[in-house]
C-alpha cells in the first residue's frame, strides 16, 4: 500500500496547479476583444445601460478586483453569474458535464476496443498485409479532422443509411448511447489511431524481448506469451500517452459537440466565446482543466497498479 | 513417432548415452535475398548427466545454437536449414511448434543471462512459477505453489515464502537468477541450457550460482550445456567443450585436454588471451623511485550520499551512503584500480572525480580542489580528467563521424584550428592503431573493440593527466580485452597519465594495477600495492572476492570454502544515522586494512 500513498499528497499538489490555471484562463478571456456589456445589449444600447450592465456584473472594477471577486464567489461554491443565461454559472457546467463526460468515455472506450485488437493483429503479424493495412488506416486516422470525418459519419450512418440520429443527444438512456455513437466514433477513430500505434510498437517490441523468448523456453503457448506476458508491459507506457490524449479530446470536444450539437459543455464554451460570456467561458475553461488534472491524476494511479516498479 | 508423448519419461537413464544428440546443425539468417551461415555443420553429443561447454567469443554461434535446440529462432529470418537435433526418439528440428512447447520447459529448460530482463516485471515471482508448472502437469493452483515453493527451498534463496508474492525488482541480481534456475528446475528436465548464466552477475554472486548449480547437477542428474564466454567458468564447471568461432566448430574434447594441449590455432590465442590471477607478478611494478611522483588526485574523506525525498513535503528522510570517507591518491603515471562489486560506490567515486555529482570532504585533481569551483574553473578540471566508459556503443553519438566525436573534446576547450583538430584526430587514430582514414566513418561502423579504441583516442585528445577507465574492457571479448589493455599500458608509458581503473575483474586488476583499493558498501576495505593485496590479502572480504574468482585451469582444486548465499546490505540509511565507519590500520609498507582485528592477525 506503500507506493498508494501519493493518492493522499498528490492533492495537495493541485492547489497551486489550479490557481495558476485560474489566473491564466481570466486574464485571456478579457482579453477577447469585445465588450459583453454591448454584446448582451445589442447595437443600439445607451451608454447608460451599457454602464448599468457593467456595474451589476462588476465589469467596471479593475481586473484584480474582479479576480478577487471570482475567488470569493468559488469559495461559496459559485462562478459568477451568466451573462447569457442569467444564472450562477457553476450551476449551468453541472447540468452541461453529463453529456461530455458521456462523450469522451465512449470515445474512450470505442479507442481501446479498436485499438487494442487492431495493435494486436499488427504485431502478431508484422509485416503481413493485415500489418500494412492496419497501419495506413490508423495513419489516415490521425491525419483526418474530426469534423470532417464526424460529418462523414453523419452523411453515411444517419443520412444515407438512416441507422443513428443526426444529432442531438436524447432523453432515456437507451436513446442517449444511441446519440452517443456517432460522436464518439469521431473521437474513437482518431485516438485509437494513436494508440494503436504506440502499442504496436511496444507489442512488437515485447514479443522479441527476453521476457518473452523466456516464457517460450518454459514451454508457454505463445497466446499466453502475447496476452500475460507482452501486453501488461505494453500497456504501461501506452497509459500515459491515453491520458495526455484525452487531456486533449476534452478540448476537442468543443468540436465535436458543435459537429453533432451535443449539449455539453463543449457547445457552452463555444456560446460563451461568442456572447463574451466571461463567467460561462472562465468556468468552463477550469473544469476542463480541472478534469485534466484529474485524468492524469487517475493515469498515475493506473500506471501505479499495472507496474509494480513504478513509485510516485 | 515424432510426437513428444511417444517420448518415455527418462529417455536416456542408461550411463553415457546420449541424451541429445546435434548432427550437422546448419543455421542461417536470410538478409538482402541471401542466405548466410550463423552456424555450419555442427555436430555433438550430450551424454546424461554431464556438462558441456560450449565456449566462443561473441559472433561465434554459441548461443544461436541454444535457440536452435529449443527452436525459438527468431522467425522468420532465421531458421535451422539443415541436420537433426536427436531428443528421445525425435527429431526436435522436425516436431512442429505444438510438440515443442511440451519438451521446452518440461525435457528441455533454459537460463538466460540476464536474469533481470527474462523475468516478467509485472509478475510475482510465485505466479510465474505456477504459471510454468501449470502449463507441464495437471495439477491445482495450491499443489503449483507448494511446488514453487519446494522449488525455490531447492536453489536455497533466503526466504521462499516471501519471495513467492515478490516482484522479479525486488530482489537482487543473484536471486533473480536462481529464481531462474528454480524455474528450469522445477520439472526436473533431463537437459538444461544455460546460456551465460553468470556472465551478469557479480563474482562472489557467481561463485554462489555456480556452486549450486553444481549441486543440483549431482542431485537432480541433468545434463547440461554450459554457453559462456569465460575459460574460468568452462574449467570450473564442464566435463567436455567445444569451442566455436564464426559458426563453426574449432575444437572438442574433454576440458583437461583442451587447457591442457589445445589442438588448433585459436583455442591456444584464446587461451592465451585470458586474464589469469598471478600473471601480474611477473610483470615489472613500477620502476622503484626514491621520490614519490606527485599525486594527480588526491582524496581525503570524501563522501558522497544521495538524498531519498518522501513524505507530504518531500522532505529528505533517508540517504543512500554512496561513498563514505573514502580517502587515496593517484599518483602521475601510475594504474589505481578500485575494485569491488556492483552497488560499492567504485563509479560514483569516478564520476565524483571527474566533477559530475557533488561530494563533501576534500577532493583535489592536478593541484586544484574541486569543491567551489566556477564552471571556468571545472571546465579546466575535465581538461585533466578523461573518461572511457564500459558500453563505447553507448558513449559515442551515432549520428557523428567518429573523427569529429575524437575532435569534440578540442572545439569544446578551444584549441587549435579546423585543420588542426583534424590532423590531431588522425594522429590519435594512429597512435590507438586504427588507420587514419577511418576517421570519416560512422560509429556502428567498428566492432567493439575498435569502438573503445576510438573512446580511448578521445579521452587521449586533451592530454589529460588522469584516466578514468570505468570497466572500460568488460563488455569486450577477451581477446580484444587482451589488445585494449595492452594499448592502455603503452599509453601509460608513452604519455605518463596515471588511470583511475575500475572493475570487478580481479584478474584484470590483477594484471594491470600498480596500487588497489577494494570496496564494500561505499568504504575502502583495503588498500595497498598489487603484490600486497594478492599476495598477503588481509580482509576477508578482499579474500572472499579472490577465491570467487573462476579460475582458467581445470586442474585448479579449490579450497573447501563454506557455500555462500548472502545478500549484501542496503548502503540507504534515515537521515542522522549512517553507516559504521571503518578505521584503516598500515599493517607495514602502506599496506591499509580495515578493522582493528584484520590488523592485530597480520601484526601477531
Amino acid at each position: 500500500m506503500r507506493r498508494y500513498r501519493f493518492v493522499l499528497f498528490r492533492p495537495f499538489q493541485f492547489i497551486p496547479v489550479l490557481f495558476g490555471i485560474s489566473i491564466i484562463t481570466f486574464i485571456l478571456v478579457r482579453l477577447i476583444p469585445g465588450d459583453p456589456a454591448r454584446i448582451l445589449l445589442g447595437t443600439r444600447a445607451t451608454p447608460t445601460a451599457i454602464a448599468n450592465i457593467r456595474a451589476q456584473y462588476g465589469l467596471d472594477e479593475p481586473m484584480w478586483v474582479q479576480y478577487l471577486y471570482f475567488l470569493k464567489n468559488l469559495a461559496a461554491g459559485e462562478m459568477g453569474k451568466s451573462t447569457l443565461y442569467k444564472i450562477d454559472t457553476l450551476k449551468l457546467i453541472v447540468t452541461r458535464i453529463e453529456p461530455t463526460l458521456a462523450l469522451v468515455v465512449a470515445g474512450v472506450v470505442l479507442a481501446l476496443v479498436i485499438a487494442v485488437p487492431f495493435a494486436a493483429i499488427s504485431a502478431r503479424r508484422q509485416g503481413t498485409a493485415a500489418d500494412h493495412a492496419i497501419r495506413i488506416v490508423s495513419t489516415a486516422g490521425i491525419g483526418f479532422p474530426s469534423f470532417w470525418l464526424g460529418a462523414m459519419l453523419i452523411i453515411l450512418f444517419a443520412v444515407r443509411l438512416d441507422w443513428l440520429p443526426v444529432s442531438g443527444y436524447g432523453n432515456s438512456l437507451g436513446d442517449k448511447l444511441l446519440h452517443l455513437i456517432l460522436p464518439g466514433l469521431t473521437i474513437a477513430l482518431s485516438l485509437s489511431a494513436v494508440i494503436a500505434r504506440s502499442l504496436r510498437a511496444g507489442m512488437i517490441a515485447g514479443l522479441s524481448s527476453d521476457v518473452a523468448v523466456a516464457a517460450r523456453a518454459r514451454g508457454m503457448p505463445e497466446s499466453v506469451v502475447f496476452w500475460r506476458h507482452v501486453v501488461p508491459n505494453a500497456l504501461v507506457p501506452t497509459v500515459n500517452l491515453l491520458a495526455v490524449n484525452i487531456g486533449w479530446l476534452i478540448g476537442g470536444t468543443v468540436v465535436v459537440e458543435s459537429v453533432f450539437a451535443v449539449p455539453g459543455l463543449g457547445q457552452l464554451m463555444v456560446r460563451g466565446i461568442f456572447s463574451r460570456d466571461y463567467m460561462v467561458v472562465q468556468g468552463v475553461a477550469l473544469t476542463f482543466a480541472v478534469a485534466t488534472v484529474l485524468i492524469n491524476f487517475l493515469a498515475d494511479i493506473v500506471t501505479v497498479a499495472l507496474d509494480p516498479r513504478v513509485e510516485l | 513417432m515424432s510426437a513428444a508423448e511417444d517420448i518415455p519419461p527418462g529417455a536416456a537413464t542408461a550411463p553415457d548415452t546420449p541424451v541429445l544428440s546435434v548432427e550437422g546443425l546448419t543455421v542461417s539468417v536470410r538478409a538482402n535475398g541471401a542466405e548466410r551461415p550463423l552456424v555450419e555443420d555442427l555436430s555433438f553429443t550430450l551424454r546424461r548427466g554431464e556438462t558441456l561447454a560450449i565456449a566462443g567469443e561473441s559472433g561465434s554461434g554459441k548461443s544461436i545454437t541454444s535457440l536452435a535446440i529449443m527452436g525459438l529462432l527468431p522467425p522468420p529470418a532465421v531458421r535451422a536449414s539443415a541436420g537433426r537435433v536427436i531428443f528421445g526418439s525425435s527429431d526436435l528440428l522436425a516436431l512442429g511448434e505444438a510438440g515443442m512447447r511440451r519438451i521446452r520447459g518440461d525435457r528441455i529448460a533454459m537460463i538466460f543471462q540476464e536474469p533481470m530482463t527474462s523475468l516478467n516485471p509485472v509478475m510475482t515471482i510465485g505466479a510465474q512459477l505456477v504459471e510454468a508448472l501449470r502449463e507441464h502437469e495437471a495439477i491445482s493452483r495450491a499443489e503449483a505453489r507448494a511446488q514453487a515453493l519446494a522449488a525455490l527451498k531447492s536453489v536455497r534463496i533466503a526466504q521462499p515464502e516471501r519471495r513467492l508474492d515478490q516482484y522479479p525488482h525486488e530482489l537482487s541480481g543473484g536471486m533473480r537468477q536462481r529464481v531462474m534456475i528454480a524455474m528450469a528446475l522445477a520439472l526436473k528436465p533431463d537437459v538444461l541450457i544455460a546460456d551465460e548464466p553468470t556472465t551478469a552477475l557479480d563474482v562472489t554472486v557467481q561463485r554462489e550460482v555456480l556452486d549450486l548449480l553444481r549441486d543440483l547437477q549431482r542431485d537432480m542428474g541433468t545434463a547440461i550445456i554450459l554457453i559462456t564466454h569465460d575459460m574460468g567458468v568452462v574449467a570450473e564447471m564442464a566435463e567436455r567443450v567445444i569451442v566455436m568461432r564464426n559458426g563453426r566448430m574449432v575444437e572438442q574434447g574433454a576440458v583437461s585436454q583442451i587447457f591442457g594441449t589445445p589442438q588448433e590455432a585459436y583455442t591456444q590465442e584464446l587461451l592465451a588471451a585470458v586474464p589469469r590471477m598471478g600473471d601480474g607478478a611477473t610483470r615489472p611494478g613500477q620502476p622503484a623511485s626514491d621520490t614519490t611522483p606527485p599525486p594527480v588526485a588526491r582524496l581525503d574523506r570524501v563522501d558522497v550520499r544521495f538524498d531519498i525525498r518522501g513524505g507530504l513535503l518531500g522532505r529528505v528522510t533517508h540517504r543512500v551512503h554512496a561513498v563514505e570517507h573514502v580517502s587515496f591518491d593517484i599518483r602521475a603515471g601510475e594504474t589505481f584500480a578500485l575494485v569491488g562489486e556492483s552497488g560499492c560506490g567504485k563509479s560514483t567515486i569516478a564520476r565524483a572525480i571527474a566533477g559530475l555529482v557533488p561530494h563533501e570532504g576534500h577532493l583535489e585533481v592536478a593541484g586544484r580542489v574541486l569543491k567551489g569551483l566556477d564552471a571556468a574553473g571545472r571546465k579546466a578540471i575535465r581538461r585533466d580528467v578523461q573518461m572511457v566508459f564500459q558500453d563505447p556503443m553507448a558513449a559515442l553519438d551515432p549520428r557523428m563521424r567518429v573523427g569529429a566525436a575524437v575532435a569534440e573534446p578540442l572545439v569544446i576547450h578551444g584549441i587549435g584550428t579546423e585543420d588542426e583538430r583534424r590532423a590531431r584526430a588522425a594522429d590519435l587514430f594512429a597512435r590507438v592503431g586504427l588507420p587514419p582514414e577511418a576517421v570519416e566513418r560512422y560509429p556502428h561502423e567498428f566492432s567493439g573493440g575498435q569502438r573503445q579504441r576510438i573512446c580511448i583516442a578521445r579521452a587521449l585528445a586533451l592530454n589529460p593527466k588522469l584516466i578514468i577507465c570505468d570497466e572500460s574492457t568488460s563488455a569486450l571479448d577477451v581477446s580484444v580485452q587482451a589488445r585494449v589493455l595492452d594499448l592502455l599500458e603503452a599509453l601509460k608509458r608513452e604519455f605518463g597519465i596515471a588511470y583511475l581503473f575500475i572493475s570487478h575483474d580481479m584478474a584484470v586488476v590483477e594484471n594491470i594495477a600498480d596500487r588497489l583499493a577494494v570496496m564494500y558498501l561505499g568504504q575502502i576495505v583495503e588498500m595497498g600495492s598489487r603484490a600486497q593485496i594478492f599476495g598477503n590479502p588481509q580482509h576477508p572480504y578482499t579474500r572472499r572476492l579472490i577465491e570467487a574468482v573462476p579460475v582458467p585451469d581445470p586442474g585448479h582444486v579449490r579450497a573447501p570454502a563454506p557455500r555462500l548465499s548472502g545478500e549484501v546490505p542496503s548502503p540507504i540509511h534515515p537521515v542522522g544515522s549512517g553507516p559504521r565507519r571503518l578505521d584503516l590500520c598500515d599493517i607495514g609498507g602502506g599496506h591499509l586494512v580495515a578493522g582493528d582485528r584484520a590488523a592485530k592477525e597480520a601484526a601477531a
